[in-house]
Formats: structure tokens, sequence, C-alpha cells
């Protein structure tokens, strides 16, 4: 059996271009599993279009308080544990509030409140035209739970890596540094990162490198947009040298990458002789060698 | 989609003198009175780098030159950004923290009655001891009233900090930084929050995606700005952050930036929706340009002061259609 590799694309800023990049990089690897762990916010699939939707599953995340008012006594104990103000004056849990610790429904002397398991999202298991496997999520708008929907997500794409035998799950993560991204990180070969020349996109370069650090991930930094200032992208691989990342090259800024998503394509099947299309095959190079040692 | 009013043709045409290089003089009373009532505008996108940051740091801006007073709160803790641009001079940093549980060895029996009622994993016995993930405690405080044996006490733990100053144009500035490796950004944008100032028109930044830190900086505001892009990767996420906001039951209305000629699926979805757009920021090289230097826009670049004049008056407009409801 193939041994399964997981490389994910991450940022720290949200919009440096990490979907349209993982779209693109798709197009270039071959035998992989494609995931989109962007789950409150998912859009790989705009561009690969699944073929055909092989299941989907419910997604159950954690529970909500929900109290009955004809056996409630109205005694106070649930507002006063209640850490999250979810429970008004009339003894109504407010969903949005709860976060589902449960406090409320253990405590109440009546046993008035009814503690059950929420409905969160949705997780999809495709195949894209190329017949290749590919997993997605939806949550729900404003649930919780999204790193523990990011781990199903992973989960999914493990067992259809091993079913179909294939050697590399290509996962589009999410921005930020939170539940969702640290979900995406643990226990993959390989990060890249993807970032824009920008005071903002440094800012939260090294904010997501720490991250990746702390869970000593080996890591490469792509610049995308690299025409936008040029004294950040010196910036950017000064910081690469002393951090002891490798800095893989840039991405011109090209609003080419900006009318593929607009055609719903890659930008290497939109324009491939692109300045933009030739960086990132270059770039797809260096990765296949990083993946091969790690 | 529907116009809020064509009265934005208003009596002060222009609110702003450009003097030479970069200089503005603000009319005080560019809306009709001398202070503006007291909102909280938060602004969310779904998709991230559609311009939240910069559209709320400009509104900022423009909102205290016009004389007002006006406190901007970072609650994209994850990775806040309105600094950059609005360069605060920090006086004060607290730490942000949760409780979490402590427990006695000595009075511990290992029951495992703590693991098996906590929702959050954050709890787990191995052998004969009980073992706390702090990052996955929600610091709910159930495990320490139910514990048989009173082996739990609560203590606090440090997830980030809440800084705080003021930046220029004496713009009141708090943002949240969550310590790297911590996974929960709710608590952190609650203590937030905690600074708000009366008397001032609240500008929150909320952070990208659409599950509950967003829900969390969303709940107490007046109204949401989503900021997006014509673009099929924002509209899609768009839709989903329009409705958290629609569950929340706020008044919501759309600034486009990056506007380059007419996206069409947009445009259908905004007035099928009945969604207002506030205000339409093109896409400029120039505008790139002054983000990437750190600079606030409507400073360097004059001629974009109308677009965000409009935006402030739009979100009034907005909020009074409200009232009416």
């Amino acid at each position: 059996m193939t041994d399964i590799k997981e490389m994910v694309i991450v940022s720290g800023k949200g919009g440096t271009g990490k979907t349209s990049i993982a779209a693109a990089l798709t197009s270039l690897f071959k035998d992989k599993v494609i995931a989109d762990c962007d789950v409150d916010a998912a859009n790989l699939h705009i561009i690969i279009t699944p073929e055909e939707v092989v299941s989907q599953k419910e997604f159950i995340g954690g529970k909500k308080a929900r109290i009955n008012l004809d056996r409630c006594i109205q005694c106070n104990v649930c507002r006063d544990v209640c850490r999250y103000d979810a429970i008004s004056e009339k003894f109504v849990v407010d969903p949005v509030s709860c976060e589902g610790c449960g406090a409320c429904y253990y405590l109440c002397p009546a046993k008035a409140i009814d503690f059950t398991p929420q409905l969160a999202g949705y997780c999809y298991i495709c195949r894209t035209p190329l017949n290749e496997s590919f997993v997605f999520a939806e949550l729900l708008p404003g649930e919780e739970n999204s790193g523990k929907l990011v781990a199903e997500v992973r989960n999914e794409a493990r067992e259809e890596a091993k079913k179909r035998d294939t050697g590399l799950i290509l996962i589009d993560g999410p921005p930020g540094i939170g539940c969702p991204v640290i979900s995406s990180l643990t226990g993959v070969n390989f990060a890249l990162i993807v970032t824009e020349p920008t005071p903002t996109g440094v800012h939260d370069l090294k904010r997501i490198c720490d991250l990746i650090n702390h869970f000593k991930i080996k890591a490469a930094v792509v610049v995308n947009k690299s025409d936008i200032n040029p004294d950040y992208v010196e910036e950017i691989k000064r910081y690469c040298e002393n951090e002891g990342l490798t800095y893989l090259g840039e991405i011109p800024y090209d609003s080419k990458i900006t009318e593929a998503q607009k055609n719903m394509t890659t930008i290497l099947d939109f324009a491939p002789d692109s300045e933009a299309s030739r960086a990132i095959k270059e770039i797809h190079k260096k990765i296949q060698k990083i993946l091969e040692d790690v | 989609m529907y116009a809020l009013s064509a009265e934005h043709e208003h009596p002060i045409s222009r609110a702003f003198h450009v003097m030479n290089r970069n200089v503005l003089i603000a009319q005080p009373q560019w809306l009709g009175r001398d202070k503006m009532d007291d909102m909280r505008i938060a602004f969310a996108s779904g998709k991230g780098g559609t311009g939240k940051t910069t559209v709320a740091v400009n509104l900022a801006y423009f909102l205290a030159y016009s004389k007002q007073q006006v406190q901007y709160l970072d609650c994209d803790v994850e990775e806040p950004n309105g600094h950059i641009f609005l360069k605060p001079h920090i006086e004060e940093m607290t730490p942000a923290q949760v409780m979490m549980p402590v427990i006695d060895k000595d009075k511990c029996t290992a029951c495992g009655e703590c693991v098996s009622h906590c929702q959050f994993n954050a709890l787990v016995l191995i052998l004969k001891d009980v073992l706390i993930f702090p990052e996955l405690c929600h610091g709910c405080g159930l495990c320490a009233r139910i514990c048989p044996t009173g082996a739990i006490k609560e203590g606090k733990r440090v997830i980030g900090s809440v800084e705080q100053g003021k930046a220029f144009l004496n713009i009141d500035f708090v943002h949240g930084i969550l310590n790297v490796g911590e996974p929960m950004a709710g608590p952190l944008i609650q203590q937030v929050k905690h600074n708000y100032k009366e008397g001032y028109i609240q500008i929150i930044d909320a952070p990208p995606g659409t599950s509950c830190p967003v829900v969390k900086t969303i709940v107490d505001a007046d109204c949401v700005v989503m900021v997006t892009e014509p673009t099929p990767f924002a509209l899609h996420d768009l839709k989903i952050a329009v409705s958290v906001a629609q569950t929340l039951n706020k008044p919501i209305g759309v600034v486009i930036n990056r506007e380059n000629g007419e996206f069409k699926p947009l445009m259908d979805y905004l007035s099928k929706n009945r969604l207002p757009i506030l205000a339409t920021i093109p896409e400029d090289k120039n505008i790139a340009r002054q983000y990437s230097e750190g600079n606030i826009i409507i400073e360097r670049l004059p001629q974009y002061i109308d677009n965000f004049m409009e935006l402030a008056i739009n979100i009034k407009k907005l909020l009074e259609i409200k009232q009416f409801r």
C-alpha cells in the first residue's frame, strides 16, 4: 500500500490566493485526493465541480440545551450556572449563545432541560470529472465546531486515499490561526503558506509560521501577487531565511487568475502560458521534490 | 437592489475640501447635525481578503475626520490587522483570561464523573489520573460543580491579550490578540467588546468565515456591512455570511470592493434578496499600492472620500429604515 502524504495550503490572512493556487495544483498533481478544509467558506468546489456526489454525511456538532417550560419550576439554577448568558429571564435558551456545555441540563433540579445533538453541517465525498476523490464540507451558517468538521473531512479524505491507493492528500485550508486551522495542520507532512507582499500579509505570515513551528511541520512559502510591493517580497525572503523556511518563489499579480475564477476553471486551464501559470508550474516542481523527502 | 434614497445628492455635496497635499478639512455638519447617534457597525464578508479591514479603517478615519467620536474594535483576534493602518499608541495591555479546572490530586478519586460530563473532551482519565487539555476547555465550570469529592477548583489561564490606546484623530482603538496555538477566539472576542465606550460610533472588524467567531462579533451590532468583491468565491461566501446576519435579524448592507465592470451573479443575488449597496470601491492599483504601504486610502487618495461619505450616509439610512420597520 502507498504511503499517504498530506499537504495543506494555509495563509493566515484571508484572500491571499490559497484556493486559486490549490485549484491550480490539483491539475498538476496526479494520483491524489483533494480535500477542502475551509468548512465555513468552502470555495474549491466552485472550480473543481464535482461530477458526482458519492455520499453526503450529516455532521452532528455539539449538543444544545432547550428548556421544557411545562416542567420548569423557575428556580433560576440554570441561569446561575450558565456562563454564556444564554438563558433569558423567561427561561428560553438562545441557541446562538449556548455553547452546549450541559451545565444547565445536569444541574436542573426539575429535569426540565432537553440536551440533544444538533445537525451542524454536511460532509460530501465526490468524484471529480477526472474520477478523483474530492471531499469537502459545509458548516451550517453560524455553527460551532468547525475544527471537528475539519477533522471529519480529513478522516474521510484518508479513507478515500486508502481505498483508492493514492499517495497524496491535497488540502485547501482555512484562513486564520484558530480552531479549524489547527485542525487542518495537525499531522500533515507539509504546509504550503501562500502570502502576499503587504504589511498585513507579512504580519499574518509570521503568526501562521509560529503556529506551524509549534507543530514542527515542514513548511514553505509562496508570495502571490508578488509585484504589489517588492520591498515586502524582500522582507518575506529575509524572514524565510531567518526562520529556516523554504522560499519557493513568486506568482505575479495576474488579472487572469480572477478571470479564470469567473469562468470556474483553474488558471492553468484558462491561461496556460500566462506568467502566473508558468510560476505555478515551477513551484509545483519544487513541492514535488519536498514531498519526496518528507 | 433598491436604492436607499436618492437623497445623498446631499446639501453638502462635498463634506471635505481637498487642500494641498493630503490635508483634508471636514465640515462637522456633514450629516445635518453635529453628532451622529451612537451606533455599532460590524464589518464582515465570509471570504477573507475582500477588504473588510480596509473599508472599516477608512470609514473610521472618515468619521473621525468629520468630528465624530469613533471607536475601532478589531475582533479578528486570530489575525488582527487594523493597527497596521490606524497605528495606535497602545496605552494599556490586559491579559485575556478564561476559566479552567485545577484538580486537587489528593481529593480526586478518579471516579470519572468530570470526564463523562465534559462535552468538550477537555478531561481524560488515564490510569488513575485526570488529565486536562486546556485548549479544549470552554470554561463552563460544570466539572467543578459536579465533582463528588470537591477535588476540582477553577483557575485562570491566559489565551491572549486585549490592547487599547489612541490612534490618530483620537480614534479609540481596541484589539485582541489570540496567542498562537490557542484554538478558541470566542472568549477573547467577548473581552475585546467589554471595552465598548458610550458616546462613540463603534466600528467592529469581524474575522473571515461564517462560523461562531463571526456570530460572536456581530451579535450585538446595530447593522452589518458585508464587504464583498465581484468574484464567484466572494459571492458564495457572502451568501452564507448574509444568512448568518439574517438569522440574527441584523440590517445588512453591502460594499462592493474592487469593482471592475458588472458581475451579474452578484447583482442578481443582491436585487433578489433586496440587499442595498452602500458603496462601491473600484479596482485600482493605486489603492492596492497604498494598502501595501499600510496607508489610509482616503488620506492619500482623496478622490475616494466621496465613496466613504456615501457609505456613512447609507449606513445611517439603513439604520433609519430599520427603525421604521
